[in-house]
């Protein structure tokens, strides 16, 4: 999907937040020169082409008491890969679930999810539940719980200078 | 957090309508007035329930570079290491975690080249090596925690 510079001037002003009024896609287009129903049309296209993976909120999830969060990782044999990956993502509890590549010899890890709960006990008990489910006993695998944020802000894909960019080219 | 605030919470995070009046439709989805709706999100987002209310978008389709990475940082530089990644503008999350590869974070990068000068940097400034461990296969992103 090619954007043009409107494309990009609704992902930047989406990106950090829509307004909290009755009429927002309106309120956007007034903004940057579009009528409402062509905001919504474009957000819907960014949306079914995939460049906006999840529109929603976004929560804190220490304040709403998953106080843990553990990525735990997996060493498992390359060509089972995609059939655990898919066995994981099959629980609610993983959030989170990607194959990264192996760092030998310090790093033996290539699956990667994401398990929030209430405490490190929670955490562990959904972890044995996943192991005794799928029968993983055999797979090495690593809980790292997490011990502080430092800094958790969304990703800003979208500067300024790149959208001036798009602008000029476009 | 009420019940209601509760309510809320769940049904946004399994999406928003793209519709002229979207607040009307979740809130008729939760029998409450859109005015009611408007304002507990205000406040879930003022009192730091939510962090924000917006798009998470596909880095590598919108052009973009992004990475995880992680430094086995020895105990005593922690600190000076952490303000020297968070410095960069393209770390987006950043979480100290137990294991000898202690300190992981996101970079996130408005073209994919920059990733690689990002590392590089860190690498100099800290002189710790970086792991870089891209996605190679995304099977899950959900993110959805029921409150």
């Amino acid at each position: 999907m090619l954007l043009d510079h409107r494309d990009w001037n609704i992902i930047e002003i989406i990106q950090s937040g829509i307004p909290l009024i009755s009429k927002p896609y309106a309120s956007i287009g007034a903004k940057i020169g579009l009528s409402e129903s062509e905001v919504i049309q474009r957000i819907t296209q960014l949306q079914d082409n995939g460049i906006i993976k999840r529109f929603g909120i976004v929560v804190r999830h220490r304040k709403l008491g998953y106080q843990a969060n553990a990525m735990v990782v997996w060493n498992v044999p390359d060509d089972l890969v995609s059939s655990v990956g898919k066995q994981l993502k099959e629980f609610e509890f993983v959030t989170l679930c990607y194959r990264r590549p192996r760092k030998l010899p310090d790093w033996r890890y290539n699956l990667f999810c994401m398990i929030h709960g209430q405490d490190r006990e929670n955490v562990k008990e959904k972890i044995a539940l996943i192991i005794e489910q799928c029968q993983f006993q055999h797979l090495e695998h690593e809980i790292l719980f997490s011990r502080r944020c430092f800094k958790q802000c969304g990703a800003q894909y979208v500067q300024r200078k790149a959208i001036a960019l798009d602008v000029a080219n476009g | 957090m009420d019940d209601l605030d509760c309510k809320i919470i769940n049904q946004l995070q399994g999406g928003f309508p793209i519709c002229d009046r979207p607040f009307k439709v979740v809130a008729t989805l939760l029998e409450i007035k859109e005015n009611e709706l408007l304002q507990r999100i205000e406040k879930l987002l003022k009192e730091g329930f939510l962090s924000r209310f917006g798009a998470l978008y596909h880095a590598e389709k919108l052009g973009g570079g992004l990475t995880l990475a992680a430094l086995s940082v020895p105990e005593q530089a922690f600190e000076n290491v952490t303000t020297i990644v968070n410095s960069f503008p393209e770390v987006a999350h950043n979480y100290k975690r137990e294991h000898e590869l202690n300190m992981w974070f996101v970079i996130a990068t408005e073209k994919p080249d920059r990733i690689q000068d990002v590392i590089s940097e860190i690498e100099t400034q800290t002189d710790l090596k970086v792991y870089n461990v891209p996605k190679e296969v995304e099977y899950y992103i959900g993110l959805y925690l029921e409150v």
